[in-house]
């Protein structure tokens, strides 16, 4: 039975990788980059990896998983506790309900889809902090950031395509 | 790329499946909102939680940063090279004033001390200082923190001020054991009694998460020009007086300060001890956020 076992460890082995390479790029986007004005508006690299996964492998990346990943990126970067949290949980939600029209669709779909999906974490993002410290916080910067994410969303995703084919099919 | 589930199974647990995961997402966006009001009761807690989390992964933050900064290196020493011509004649230029100036500090040096010994004047405890690397710059576009390479055991305390170069450019709020993080004084939480340098002016110098903060509670009437240099005042005890912040960048209207330091640009950081005891009290705080 040598073989089953290694077959499972395998198996095992590669049903980690949705989370390991969503855990990797959280940390990645924390990386210092030294270009002036990239922290502000440094495009949210887990969020791609949430709404990728959410798409092609529910079952590997779970809303409670998201939800932790969440926790993690709260407690180490500073932000509120459980605003990351809500926004992963609500953009896997969202993403999962229109998980049809995404699936198997053309690239420029995913895109899009992404797109929106930033634009609504920004807007969710801008009104839960400005309720929190009850004032109006400026849009500029949030906006850019999700346009940034927008923009550069085919390179990881481009990635994460190449993972998961390698691994996952 | 393709659903693994034969199709007359999905029709008939699809729903029920669906109704339990909305159920479920439910429960988790409960728990996430939960947590903030935690974190607002409890921010003791939080904080240590905080501490615990990034002590345990400065380590692989540290590897990540490596290249990084590496690049960052390789691309500066690039632009020096252009500029390195310019830079040498606009350096002997400094020196050749500088110099003078070394011959008015030194006059002035022994000056104050003939003159401190007439007062029998009692100076400031000694500063010591931590040097880190910043490790992480996590950022995002509502809270400007960094997070730094060294920690308790280094002597890192609550309240210490950083610098980078010759400016002041925020305070720790959390220390681990051999991580701390520092809120850069653009955070919207940061509140910093500053002075201004012709004038004599108090004022409080408020982050807004843009890249220059503003200078609040200046009363009507009182000119400040551009260019004028910011100090911290030493009021609340929270910093010793006369550290270096910015300069005023723009006097009309809404009053900004432009930092000595680049921001965004940070990679070593000092972390001084005055030996000020207390003096956290002075700061405004918001709960359930970095304080």
């Amino acid at each position: 039975m040598a073989v089953g076992v290694w077959q499972r460890l395998d198996q095992s082995g590669r049903n980690i990788l949705p989370f390991a390479v969503t855990i990797l790029l959280l940390l990645v986007g924390m990386v210092p980059t030294q270009l002036p004005g990239y922290a502000t508006v440094a495009p949210p690299l887990a969020l791609m990896a949430v709404y990728y996964w959410a798409i092609h492998r529910p079952d590997l990346l779970r809303p409670g998983v998201a939800f932790l990943l969440g926790v993690l990126h709260d407690l180490l970067s500073g932000t509120p506790l459980g605003i990351t949290s809500l926004l992963f949980v609500l953009a896997y939600w969202v993403t999962l309900t229109q998980r049809r029209l995404f699936l198997g669709n053309s690239f420029a779909m995913l895109w899009v889809g992404f797109a929106m999906v930033a634009a609504g974490v920004a807007a969710v993002q801008w009104v839960v902090y400005s309720v929190m410290h009850a004032q109006l916080y400026a849009v500029g910067p949030v906006a850019a950031q999700a346009l940034l994410a927008a923009g550069i969303f085919p390179m990881p995703a481009w990635a994460l395509m190449r993972l998961h084919r390698a691994f996952l099919s | 790329m393709k659903t693994r589930n034969g199709g007359a199974a999905i029709r008939i647990a699809a729903p029920l499946r669906a109704l339990v995961q909305r159920f479920s997402f439910l429960l988790l966006i409960l728990a996430a909102i939960a947590l903030m009001m935690v974190a607002r009761m409890d921010p003791l807690a939080v904080d240590n939680a905080r501490a615990r989390v990034t002590d345990a992964f400065t380590p692989i933050l540290n590897i990540f940063s490596r290249p990084a900064a590496t690049v960052a290196d390789v691309l500066e020493a690039g632009r020096q090279l252009i500029e390195l011509h310019e830079e040498n004649a606009r350096l002997r230029a400094e020196n050749e004033r500088l110099l003078q100036w070394q011959q008015a500090a030194l006059r002035l040096e022994a000056e104050n001390k003939s003159l401190r010994g007439l007062l029998a004047y009692k100076p400031d405890p000694g500063a010591s200082y931590i040097t880190a690397r910043v490790v992480a710059d996590p950022g995002g576009a509502f809270v400007r923190t960094l997070v730094v390479m060294a920690g308790r055991r280094d002597g890192v305390e609550r309240g210490q001020a950083a610098m980078a170069g010759q400016g002041l450019i925020g305070r720790v709020v959390q220390v681990g054991e051999w991580s701390s993080r520092i809120l850069l004084i653009s955070d919207i939480n940061a509140r910093i009694p500053v002075v201004l340098e012709t004038t004599r002016q108090r004022a409080m110098l408020g982050g807004d998460n843009s890249d220059q903060p503003r200078l609040m509670y200046i009363p009507r009437g009182v000119e400040v020009t551009n260019g004028e240099r910011v100090f911290t005042s030493g009021h609340g005890g929270l910093f010793p007086p006369g550290l270096p912040v910015g300069v005023v960048a723009s006097a009309g209207g809404e009053v900004r300060v432009m930092p000595m330091v680049d921001l965004s640009r940070i990679e070593h950081v000092q972390l001084v001890d005055f030996g000020i005891p207390g003096g956290l009290a002075s700061e405004a705080q918001q709960p359930g956020s970095m304080q």
